[in-house]
């Protein structure tokens, strides 16, 4: 079997996902658990720029990277203990959580492996233009989605009024 | 005008037809040269950088500044790039390793990779994504993280607050710089930098018939934004040197310390550059509807000395205001973002609304 350049990448970014999230559970500091979690986060808008799909990408690393870690890493400083290990989980939890674990594993692989995806061969060559993206985001049309942009803007303006009552209980 | 493009199809044939090198290979060894051409751009263009700002710092300061090394002393950085490269690295006692020595890299990842999708000239740009504007946005917020985690690991108070300080910072402008640069955004119909460069072929953005006015106020929104965002002075909080010695690299010694150096110097660049490519037309000359000759002569101006004069003009706005105004302190700096920049850069979105749909 002839290996492809993107195949090779394909390879490469999967081993860093895999090991990365594998150490971001494994791992008894949680700021680290936290920079695994980073990788595994950018190798995923590595596989996005593999499929020419430079927008998902980037809001990939600009939500997740640039927003949601940030966070994160904010409310680990402001909690716990950061330089602490974590206590050492009981072995009977532990041996839960992997037959958990492996059972989800397991039931993700059967679907992915029993469905069929006639959408598959349709998945397109080149870049999607950002044009396409922001008329179907905004649009009223059919397979146009300006309902549920809105709606989710209402339930954002939501978390922040109750963010800034939470806040100011003053 | 110099196509760029003429250079980089030959040596595309060389290797591809004259060489007859597969089309994998060729791939291989165009991507090596781009990084390498990238790379040293990035690294010289550090150095000039860091002589510029010492020269001029001294002259805001009747100093003469760096003098003994080379004539006027324009040696002098290189003389500091080779003495950094061989300091050793100094490791803190109980700190996290792993985390002090990722974070720089971080940093330092983020402002090359907005360095390698700027338009230097007609034809010299390495990669032209359709998402342009936004790829640089996302990259940019690569080097917050860098930051945070380079305060904690230092295990030291003053890099902690410094961390802090920055990410509180850099999180909020990132707001008005993305409105700012969102406003060009809805003038272009754009977001790709060589779509928006070609579009201000006639006119740069901040002089577009009416649409000038929230452009011109876009421009100025995004300059001090951007500069809030390199943490330069008056903005300089979280490496207050009075306060903080130096804040969140205190702890950080060798070329560690080298990649903070250097990506602080490289993305008031980028800031510049951005800025330059967005509002003051690129690499695109100077021109003046109706006035032939004048446009004409402009044009025998090669791309790149536009590109790198505005910039290089952008740089020195940088530097005045650095040396100009005095700190802010942290809740005047979020007070100014989130009660006046904010506000301002949303009803200017709107007010550039309405010029595209009445004119």
């Amino acid at each position: 079997m002839e290996i492809t350049a993107s195949q090779i990448i394909f390879y490469i970014l999967s081993a860093i996902i895999v090991g990365c999230s594998i150490m971001s559970v494994v791992s008894r500091k949680i700021l680290r658990a936290a920079t695994y979690l980073l990788f595994v986060l950018i190798a995923t808008a590595g596989f996005y720029v593999l499929l020419n799909y430079h927008f998902l990408a980037a809001i990939q690393i600009s939500v997740y990277v640039g927003g949601i870690l940030v966070l994160f890493v904010f409310s680990i400083f402001l909690t716990s203990q950061v330089g602490e290990k974590m206590p050492q989980v009981k072995l009977s939890r532990r041996i839960a959580g992997l037959i958990v674990s492996l059972g989800g594993a397991a039931l993700t692989l059967f679907v992915l492996l029993t469905q069929n995806y006639p959408y598959a061969a349709k998945v397109s060559e080149s870049e999607i233009d950002m044009y396409a993206i922001g008329q179907s985001l905004m649009g009223t049309e059919r397979f146009q989605y300006l309902l549920p942009f809105e709606a989710i803007s209402v339930l954002l303006l939501a978390c922040i009024i109750t963010g800034i009552l939470v806040a100011r209980k003053k | 005008m110099f196509d760029f493009k003429v250079v980089t199809s030959w040596i595309d044939d060389l290797l591809r037809v004259q060489a007859g090198i597969p089309e994998f290979w060729t791939l291989a060894i165009e991507f090596v040269l781009v990084g390498v051409a990238i790379l040293a751009a990035y690294a010289v263009l550090a150095l000039v950088l860091i002589y510029v700002e010492r020269k001029v710092c001294a002259f805001f300061q009747c100093r003469i500044g760096p003098n003994r090394v080379g004539k006027w002393g324009w040696l002098q950085t290189v003389a500091d790039m080779i003495k950094i490269l061989l300091k050793e690295i100094i490791h803190i006692n109980k700190s996290d390793k792993f985390l002090f020595l990722v974070a720089p890299f971080f940093v330092i990842m983020g402002s090359i990779l907005a360095f390698a999708a700027i338009p230097f000239g007609k034809g010299l740009h390495a990669i032209d994504f359709n998402i342009g504007i936004f790829y640089l946005l996302a990259v940019s917020s690569l080097g917050i993280i860098g930051i945070l985690l380079a305060g904690w690991s230092s295990n030291n108070k003053y890099t902690l607050i410094g961390a802090m300080r920055s990410g509180a910072q850099l999180v909020s402008y990132e707001l008005s710089a993305a409105l700012a640069l969102l406003t060009v955004v809805a003038l272009s119909g754009s977001m790709q930098l060589s779509v928006i460069v070609e579009k201000q072929a006639t006119v740069w953005n901040v002089f577009h018939g009416f649409a000038a006015i929230p452009a011109c106020i876009a421009f100025v929104i995004y300059l001090i934004a951007g500069h809030a965002e390199t943490n330069r002075g008056p903005f300089d909080l979280p490496e207050a040197e009075s306060e903080l010695t130096a804040g969140y690299h205190t702890e950080y010694s060798g070329i560690t310390f080298g990649f903070y150096y250097l990506a602080e110097y490289m993305n008031m660049f980028i800031v510049a550059a951005i800025a330059t490519t967005v509002f003051l037309g690129g690499w695109m000359p100077l021109h003046i509807p109706g006035w032939e000759a004048f446009n004409h002569v402009m044009d025998y101006i090669p791309s790149v000395v536009w590109f790198f004069g505005k910039a290089a003009m952008c740089v020195f706005f940088a530097l005045w205001v650095r040396w100009t105004f005095p700190r802010l302190r942290i809740d005047q700096l979020l007070k100014f973002e989130w009660k006046i920049l904010m506000p301002i850069s949303l009803v200017n979105l709107l007010l550039m609304a309405f010029c595209i749909i009445l004119f």
